[in-house]
């Protein structure tokens, strides 16, 4: 196998795995915090924009390393530097 | 097939190009300034009022309460950098719906700008607040062991901020153009509708970010704090 298909491979593989195994963790830790959240609406209504802003605002935090996982799968996919040094190398030659 | 508004050339002279996300940054600009321009021109104060003027009030009311809200005693200070931010933000995920449009926020050039705007400004409002010395001494805060991460910390989520909000909004677009070549119409009105939905929470998102990080470094020391005598022993 040539270098063209061995980065082809691996980029693809590690795109894939990236996006799949990384939003396990946010995922969870939003389910968390939403369900931390609606118990602590249950018990003080009052406080509701309070809550829900804190809410929003750590959902967010969270939800960055989902966005960060899926960034590193798009550069692999489309703005891949090693299969631009490649193809410039092949056609190059 | 990447839609990134950068690689929308719309003219080129030598390296100064326009694409895009400048001159879609231009006409988001324009429509803000002048639109309030306009609305603020004749603004009247008894009961009878135009609805634009209360469209404007209950904006810049409702970003006044947030501000207050999450700790900032004088909002009216900090209310022009922060309602500027949200509604530049808000305003760029909201004109989707036209056609032919890509946010500029799409743009990594444009997130950065807007989070180095907001690592100016984290100090500039501190100094003002609190003086220089007071403003440097919150870098030693806990102890003086605390003053490389609490520098790392502060580089660290001015990248959070940037990266946060051009991978909300390029996904967004990003999933748009691919359903748009694999479904028909329903699926990706769907999900132009989910990406209006989040454009507008991580609108909001940026600017209490960026409001809880001024107060962070405008409130000073918490009161109650016992002195440094008992620390030290």
């Amino acid at each position: 196998m040539d270098n063209m298909t061995l980065i082809a491979i691996a980029s693809i593989v590690t795109a894939g795995l990236t996006i799949a195994l990384g939003s396990i963790g946010p995922a969870l830790g939003e389910g968390r915090a939403v369900a931390a959240a609606l118990s602590s609406l249950a018990q003080q209504p009052d406080a509701a924009t309070t809550i829900t802003r804190t809410l929003f605002v750590g959902l967010a935090m969270i939800e960055s390393i989902a966005i960060y996982c899926f960034v590193v799968s798009m550069i692999l996919i489309f703005a891949n530097p090693f299969w631009n040094h490649a193809v410039a190398h092949v056609a190059g030659k | 097939m990447r839609i990134s508004p950068d690689e929308m050339i719309f003219w080129q002279h030598g390296f100064l190009k326009l694409n895009g996300t400048i001159v879609f940054t231009w006409g988001l600009m324009f429509v803000l300034a002048f639109g309030s321009k306009i609305v603020t021109a004749k603004l009247s104060t008894d009961l009878k009022r135009s609805h634009w003027q209360n469209l404007l009030e209950i904006v810049v009311t409702g970003i006044e309460k947030q501000i207050a809200d999450v700790g900032l005693s004088q909002p009216r200070k900090y209310i022009g950098f922060l309602g500027t931010v949200f509604l530049f933000v808000a305003l760029a995920s909201l004109c989707t719906v036209i056609p032919g449009y890509e946010p500029p926020t799409g743009s990594l050039s444009t997130t950065a700008a807007l989070a180095l705007c907001v690592l100016a400004a984290v100090p500039i409002f501190g100094i003002e607040a609190e003086g220089l010395r007071g403003y440097l001494k919150s870098y030693v805060e806990p102890t003086i062991v605390m003053l490389p991460f609490n520098i790392i910390s502060e580089l660290s989520r001015t990248l959070a901020l940037a990266v946060r909000l051009f991978g909300n909004m390029m996904s967004g677009t990003m999933i748009l153009a691919i359903l748009l070549t694999v479904t028909p119409f329903i699926f990706p009105v769907a999900m132009s509708a989910l990406g209006l939905l989040t454009g507008m929470v991580q609108a909001y998102i940026f600017s209490i970010l960026a409001a809880v990080y001024i107060a962070a470094a405008t409130r000073g020391r918490k009161p109650g704090r016992a002195p440094s005598q008992d620390i030290e022993a």
